[in-house]
């Protein structure tokens, strides 16, 4: 079959809203761009795991301290999932892995900044959470059958990440006048960053347009992002707290409420590896790796001593 | 008897939350993903019961004082879990061989504590012994793949036994504590532990080609009367920094 | 090769339930599989029961047959109860 025909009819496929799996016939375009996507998704799980982590041994009780260690876990569980979704496109784990380490392949750059203190823990819960759910909610329901499968499973088991974020945030909220500031100051930190999660605008994402055509996105940056302003606003007057935008104004005619504009700059610096903790991050990872070679080494020779002598 | 009973399960929680602690500290910096996840649901078992025992502990004391307020609020020196527990990761292999040691002596313990007259202790040994299973499980598979995968791996896990082998003894202590519950049918001899522990080891490091070290002198160790290594001062400073900073916080 | 061999794991949600296919994982052996399976796949006591095979090792139909491959079976009625008939008042058929 002819190139042309190919594409048209995996094209009428997405468009009748079937599901594409590993083997099906796809568009190298679309191999390539899911396998970025997902790698670089998988890439935050794992890196995200250190800016919270930094706060486990300091976890102020028991059970904050359970439910953050549980959290923490589920990240690694969920970019072993993606990573595994990953492969299924043919690509080997470790290749992926080696991207990260060397600095090749991209994460979010929401876990380049520091974690300072204790309420961190928890805005990053409600804050960084629920801008990954919005945007996972949406990828759910993405035509690559592994992504979305893997997305469903994640978005059930993060249900919980928001909650226990959020919960944070209103015991510090209503507590003493020290946890007050503390927590304000960890949302005015994370409010501008949370917001960069979702991208550049529509108009400067170089990938956007065709991954929406063939529904590996279905929403553009700048919808999801409104989306998780609209959300977000009530549930911080809620626990009166404050968002850093003067310019934030809800709007009577559309629903929405409408905010700033993000420094750019800011952005894109921070994607250049600019951003406070890029180096310790992938410092961290390359160590954890390295370490990590003789055990591997160890398994597999073990393995193999065991497989000659079967 | 109370005071004696708070003291040993207090014992019982400490070496808990303080293994769960350094397990802990493995969390997003593991060997790969698989282990990683491996390591800290470990973590999150020891630290669970650490809240159960600590929570009995407060009853058994009888003075108000809950889980989160012995693990928070004692100083060093009222500390009274093992050293063994409080050594550092170092790297895999002394995790192993740590997670090793204090495994198959949790897991022969608790099976006796499952006979306590004390019900409570009985019942939440019960319950701790499933997860118990597993983690000897995965600590003896691992030593088999450590001491018999390369040399590299075998020179690091027989460095970590070496190194480690003399904070077992204190294991097996008996005491005034544990002789009053002996008395009461509340905890089982140590010494028949010692034992089956001994022959576990024996029986796994046979296989893993890793051997006891021999002319090992005896070590005064006493953290069960709260006299501790310098590690424990570094994890509870971590541990207990934020309501020791803000007293009158809630969380 | 330096994660270790792929696996994927199935997991029987209780007593009796069929298994299905939870996801995959990287190991060396079989033992470490199942015990990464338990790690990565049960964390909220989803199973009762675990296998792990070897990607490798399994057999798939290919997409671009599924047509042939499945297709017979959609008009062979016969195999279905409701393409016989029982005489009415005859109950427990």
């Amino acid at each position: 079959m002819r190139e042309v025909q190919l594409i048209k009819q995996f094209e009428e496929r997405i468009n009748n809203g079937e599901s594409i799996e590993p083997k099906d016939w796809m568009p190298e375009k679309y191999r390539k761009q899911l396998i970025r996507m997902m790698s670089q998704h998988a890439h935050s799980e794992i890196v995200g795991m250190l800016p919270e982590g930094n706060w486990i041994t300091r976890a102020p009780n028991l059970r904050r301290k359970l439910a953050l260690l549980a959290k923490v876990q589920d990240e690694a569980g969920h970019g072993l999932y993606i990573y595994s979704a990953t492969e299924t496109l043919g690509v080997d784990r470790s290749d992926l892995i080696e991207q990260l380490l060397t600095g090749k392949a991209k994460y979010s750059s929401i876990f380049n900044y520091p974690t300072l203190s204790w309420a961190d823990i928890g805005v990053i819960g409600w804050l960084v959470d629920g801008a990954a759910i919005v945007n996972q909610t949406m990828l759910a329901k993405g035509s690559f059958g592994p992504y979305s499968r893997a997305m469903i499973r994640i978005c059930k088991e993060e249900n919980f990440h928001k909650k226990q974020g959020f919960e944070i945030v209103a015991t510090l909220a209503k507590g003493t006048p020290e946890q007050k500031e503390m927590v304000q100051d960890a949302v005015n930190r994370w409010w501008w960053p949370s917001l960069m999660m979702f991208g550049p605008h529509d108009s400067d994402s170089p990938n956007s347009e065709d991954l929406m055509k063939w529904k590996v996105k279905l929403n553009s940056n700048d919808e999801l992002r409104q989306r998780f302003v609209d959300l977000t606003i009530p549930q911080a007057k809620a626990v009166g707290l404050t968002v850093p935008d003067p310019d934030l104004k809800y709007n009577e005619e559309t629903g929405h409420w409408e905010f700033g504009e993000i420094n750019w700059e800011e952005f894109w610096n921070v994607v250049k590896g600019n951003g406070l903790m890029n180096k310790d991050r992938l410092r961290a990872r390359n160590k954890a790796h390295e370490e990590g070679a003789w055990v591997r080494e160890a398994a597999r020779a073990y393995a193999e001593k065991r497989e000659t002598a079967n | 008897m109370n005071n004696f009973l708070f003291e040993f399960i207090l014992r019982l929680g400490d070496d808990n939350l303080i293994l769960g602690h350094r397990l802990s500290e493995w969390c997003g910096h593991g060997p790969y993903l698989e282990e990683d996840i491996a390591l800290t649901n470990i973590a999150l078992d020891h630290i669970g019961q650490a809240s159960a025992w600590l929570k009995l502990a407060g009853n058994a004391e009888g003075k108000n004082r809950s889980e989160d307020d012995l693990a928070y609020k004692r100083i060093e020196r009222e500390f009274v879990n093992l050293q063994l527990v409080e050594q550092p990761n170092t790297d895999f292999a002394y995790t192993i061989i740590r997670q090793l040691f204090f495994d198959v002596y949790q897991l022969y313990l608790y099976d006796e504590l499952t006979k306590s007259s004390n019900e409570e202790v009985a019942a939440l040994s019960a319950k701790s012994l499933k997860e118990i299973k597993y983690h000897v499980r995965h600590a003896k598979e691992w030593a088999l793949r450590l001491g018999d995968g390369t040399k590299e791996s075998n020179r690091r896990a027989q460095i970590a036994v070496n190194d480690l082998w003399r904070y077992t003894h204190e294991m097996f202590v008996t005491d005034d504590v544990v002789e009053a519950l002996i008395k009461e049918r509340a905890a089982p001899d140590l010494a028949s532990i010692k034992i089956k522990w001994e022959e576990m080891i024996s029986q796994i490091f046979n296989e893993a080609k890793l051997f006891i070290p021999e002319n090992e002198p005896p070590i005064i160790l006493n953290s069960r009367k709260g006299v501790h290594s310098e590690n424990l001062g570094h994890i509870l400073a971590e541990l207990q920094f934020l309501p020791r900073t803000y007293p009158d916080a809630n969380w | 090769m330096s994660e270790g061999i792929l696996w994927e794991v199935f997991t029987q949600s209780k007593n009796g339930a069929p298994f299905t296919h939870a996801g995959s994982l990287h190991a060396a052996d079989e033992e470490m599989a199942l015990q990464n399976a338990r790690d990565v796949y049960t964390r909220r006591g989803e199973a009762v029961n675990i296998w792990v095979v070897k990607s490798e090792e399994i057999v798939a139909s290919s997409p671009g047959e599924s047509g042939p491959f499945f297709d017979p079976g959609n008009d062979k009625a016969y195999r279905h109860p409701q393409f016989y008939k029982v005489p009415k008042g005859v109950r427990g058929i």
